[in-house]
């Protein structure tokens, strides 16, 4: 049976290793979709409603169409058809230049009846609102969950909180926007350069969309920067490429601007939670009642996890989604977790203090997971949690500093769906190819460095071949943490394959029987002899014309699913201005086995810096009465950069000798965390994100008053 | 809308934007009557259009190799870079610069002119006219990587990468500038670049590391 071995064993696995991609990326020579340049390439762009929602009366492309340079002009919607948010799609250009696509856009004359709209939920729920979709009320069905007996286990708490957290819509902000580059090679067969976390996926749909077989359809993304759950099919902006290149029998090159990034490719919903809940005196949560909603635009899927992590018997929960006129809601990075994180882990700190516990206490009461039972421990010495305020906000001066704790969970397993192909050639050169994608994870690496563990060889001496569906080797979509975890077992088992028919043709030579084989470094060597050794370029010589190729398979006993993790922050609150500077995170993850410990590191940074952006810093904001999005862009929509950064201590906690996912559950728990540091600072409760300034100055306000 | 109508459209001098400020909006706007919105602007379509929009054809020194291209006076040395086709047929094709926000608001397409840190989005190709551009293809020495890119992999200071040719370049200069930068120092010289991977711990490792080496 398949193993990963003991640590001690491991040359490559579970060290730091270098990127694969390094070189490429800071050379600028890596190619990314939006860096595609075909010949006779056009550039596309999309005419998008400005407006929230509206009825279309008439498209008029005949000026646009008519400017030199232009070489197509499509609608994208029609008279009759109601544009339901700002962004909507309605005509695309494509033209020599890009210049020119956008003088085109303009020359589009389309006349629209607005029609009333909500962009809030507030003003969705409102009475005598307007019914934007087929929900009456814009509320969706309500689901309700019970649990135990909740009305008798509040009467037996000893205390109780009531209180409502908001987090607001985020959007993903991928660097590179969605697009692809589209060629038609004929009629009938199409090459796509996707920037996507799906390259099978997107092939699939291409060749559903145009009626064309799948295996016509090649899609390529060396390299992509970055999806966070966003970039999982072509969407319409990919259609519409092909579309165009279909017209014109040329290249057409679509990426979507910064403005329509915010608007159409994605959000992470809002959520809104009415709680409350109930804890005996001893310290167990007993008792928990929570309706709530959030809105992912025009669009369902405004779900988030309540209560997560910590126990409880006796729960009620009802959720709704709430339907505005805003883009749709798409996954994004452990979609769910993060807000309810949030609103959990504010709610066990409130009832802590009325405890008059220890947050960190009442947590380990409440959770059973043994792991991060461990990783409080580690997490509170790191932090030096014993410094923190016994009494919130009874620090001195005009900058207060506090502490704060939170927690998460993910799964993270893997499964079923990848193919893969290691190949030795007679040169000594090896190969490993399968048609998952590197989404800045890593995943090339590590792929690398499993073929070079079974063959004693560097990972630099492995060719990965992934992002291309040309080779027919599927493997699934690059979510849920899912890719390290579906990837790595069939490759290891790939590579045990080879390396077993490698041994075949090597025995023969060292004299001594297959299984009395072992690699060493760049060399096989007979395990009872080990002065009998040939190198690993002698050894691929005797293939002669040949080479090895070996698929693998799914081996269920490599990779593990579930995760735990806790975080620890410290921040400095500026009680003059509301400036909430982090100065500490600590992040305790657990990440099963990890391949590559110096990318697992990098995931662990990037999830907490993310979690931080949404805890005090990002925000869609939508006007209420233009019913457009007031910060479609970089400047307004703040992400962080490098003066929010605090020190990050990112701590792989290894747990199990199992491959496990990690690229989601880092930026669960920093979110409580900081929020709860924030608390422990000034001694007032932010129970709305972002906490910015002026959310700080209000509660100081309202404390003293 | 009629030819005529659309006619009158292109004569008056209404654009798109106080048109729509006379349009009542929100839910207010529930009990207003319906409102027609235009959304062409053919004003200002007619001023990028109706005249031959006029080329010329420059010369640009980068990284140490002259490019001749023409260009418009609108054409950003950045479009130069990325989607420039020079006067042989041939794409420029420098394009690690990125294109992420268009605003100078992200640093992505950040280059040298005459050895200071430029956002070639919002800089003209006429304007970089007779200076020195760097790119990030032009950092290393030929196959020998600069200090700051063999730290950068050394620290994984990347992740997808896509900002990276951005924070390269911005970190050369600040080193150019300031060889022994403290933390503080550091994150102000690179305030102008984003991370959406969050790679920012690594990458202010890799300036410190880049530093010592230089
Ligand atoms: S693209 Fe130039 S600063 Fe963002
Ligand atoms: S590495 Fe992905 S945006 Fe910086």
């Amino acid at each position: 049976m398949a193993s990963w071995g003991e640590a001690s064993q491991s040359r490559l696995i579970g060290k730091r290793i270098a990127r694969l991609s390094g070189k490429d990326k800071v050379t600028g020579k890596a190619k990314y979709t939006y860096d595609i340049n075909r010949p006779g390439m056009l550039y596309a762009r999309i005419l998008r409603s400005d407006v929230a929602h509206a009825a279309v009366m008439d498209i008029d492309l005949s000026q646009a169409e008519a400017l030199p340079g232009v070489k197509a002009v499509i609608p994208l919607t029609e008279a009759g058809r109601n544009l339901r948010y700002q962004g909507q799609e309605i005509a695309a250009v494509a033209a020599e230049t890009d210049d020119i696509a956008k003088d085109a856009l303009r020359l589009i004359f389309v006349e629209l009846e607005e029609l009333p709209f909500v962009v809030t939920e507030a003003d969705a729920m409102a009475e005598n609102a307007p019914q934007i979709r087929d929900w009456e009320g814009n509320q969706s069905k309500p689901g309700i969950n019970e649990q135990g007996n909740v009305q008798a286990a509040f009467e037996e708490a000893a205390v109780t909180v009531e209180a409502t957290y908001h987090t607001p819509v985020q959007t993903h902000v991928c660097l590179e926007t969605h697009g692809h580059v589209t060629e038609w090679t004929d009629d009938q067969n199409l090459t796509v350069w996707a920037s996507t976390q799906a390259v099978f996926g997107v092939r699939n749909d291409f060749a559903r969309r145009f009626e064309i077989p799948a295996n016509q359809v090649r899609v390529i993304t060396e390299h992509m920067g970055g999806g966070f759950g966003s970039k999982f099919g072509p969407g319409v902006e990919g259609h519409t490429a092909a579309q165009l290149s279909r017209i014109t029998g040329l290249p057409v090159k679509l990426m979507l601007t910064r403005r329509a990034e915010h608007l159409v490719a994605g959000n992470r919903p809002s959520m809104t939670q009415h709680v409350k809940a109930g804890a005996s005196s001893d310290g167990r949560l007993v008792a928990y009642d929570m309706r709530g909603y959030g809105t992912g635009g025009i669009s369902s899927g405004a779900g988030f996890q309540a209560p997560y992590v910590y126990h409880v018997e006796n729960r009620k929960t009802e959720r709704f989604n709430v339907a505005t006129n805003a883009g749709n809601q798409r996954a994004m990075r452990a979609p769910g977790h993060p807000q309810g994180a949030f609103a959990m882990d504010s709610l066990m700190d409130e009832l802590a203090e009325k405890l008059g516990m220890n947050p960190l206490e009442f947590r380990r009461i409440n959770d059973s997971s043994e792991v991060r039972q461990a990783q409080y421990t580690l997490g509170a010495q790191e932090i030096g949690w014993h410094r923190r305020n016994t009494v919130p906000g009874s620090g001195t001066g005009v900058k207060k500093r506090g502490m704060g704790v939170g927690s998460g969970q993910w799964g993270g397993g893997g499964g079923r769906g990848t193919q893969a192909r290691v190949t030795i050639n007679a040169d000594g050169t090896v190969e490993a190819v399968t048609g998952t994608q590197d989404i800045g994870t890593g995943i090339r690496t590590a792929i690398a460095i499993i073929v070079a563990e079974e063959f004693g060889l560097a990972p630099t001496d492995i060719s990965v071949k992934v992002g291309d569906s040309g080779p027919g080797l599927p493997s699934g979509g690059s979510g849920g943490s899912q890719t390290t975890a579906s990837v790595a077992p069939v490759i290891k088992t790939a590579a045990m394959a080879a390396k077993q028919k490698l041994f075949e043709h090597v025995a023969p030579l060292l004299k001594a029987p297959v299984d009395d084989l072992r690699v060493g470094t760049g060399t096989i060597y007979v395990a009872s002899d080990r002065t009998n050794t040939v190198t690993w370029n002698q050894a691929a010589g005797l293939l002669g014309q040949e080479s090895i190729s070996e698929g693998g398979n799914w081996d269920q006993e490599l990779r593990q699913g579930g995760v735990a993790g806790t975080q620890f922050a410290e921040v400095e609150v500026d009680t003059q201005t509301g400036n909430v500077q982090v100065l500490k995170i600590v992040a305790v993850q657990d990440c099963g086995l990890a391949i590559n410990r110096l990318t697992t590191e990098s995931q662990i940074n990037g999830g907490v810096v993310m979690g931080l952006g949404q805890t005090l810093l990002e925000e869609r904001i939508m006007d209420p009465q233009t019913g457009r999005m007031l910060n479609a862009n970089l400047e307004d929509y703040k992400v962080p950069g490098t003066y929010e950064i605090p020190e990050i201590k990112s701590i792989v906690f290894d747990t199990h000798r199992k491959v496990t996912g990690v690229g989601e559950p880092p930026c669960i728990p920093t979110l409580g965390a900081i929020a709860n540091a924030v608390y422990n600072a000034i001694g007032v409760r932010i129970r709305e994100l972002p906490i910015t300034p002026d959310k700080v100055l209000t509660a100081l306000a309202e404390k003293k008053a | 809308m009629s030819e005529k109508e659309k006619e009158e459209k292109k004569g008056t001098n209404i654009s798109r934007r106080s048109f729509l400020k006379g349009v009542g909006t929100g839910t207010v706007a529930a009990t207003v009557a319906p409102a027609t919105i235009l959304v062409g602007d053919p004003e200002t379509a007619e001023a990028q259009t109706d005249e031959a929009i006029s080329k010329s054809e420059i010369q640009l020194n980068i990284n140490d190799q002259v490019v001749q291209i023409e260009v418009e006076a609108r054409t950003t040395l950045l479009s130069v870079l990325r989607d420039g086709i020079d006067t042989q047929g041939n794409y420029v094709d420098l394009t690690g610069a990125k294109l992420i926000c268009d605003k100078g608001e992200c640093g992505g397409c950040t280059v040298l002119v005459d050895g200071k840190p430029v956002y070639a989005c919002m800089m003209l190709a006429m304007d970089a006219q007779g200076k020195q551009i760097t790119t990030v293809e032009g950092i290393a020495n030929g196959d020998e990587l600069h200090p700051v890119q063999d730290a950068f992999i050394q620290h994984d200071a990347l992740m997808c990468g896509f900002c990276t040719p951005g924070f390269i370049v911005s970190s050369v200069a600040l080193l150019n500038e300031n060889k022994k930068p403290t933390l503080t120092e550091i994150k102000e010289g690179l305030s102008g670049n984003t991370c959406r991977c969050g790679t920012y711990p690594f990458i202010f490792d890799a300036v410190e590391t880049a530093s010592q080496k230089m």
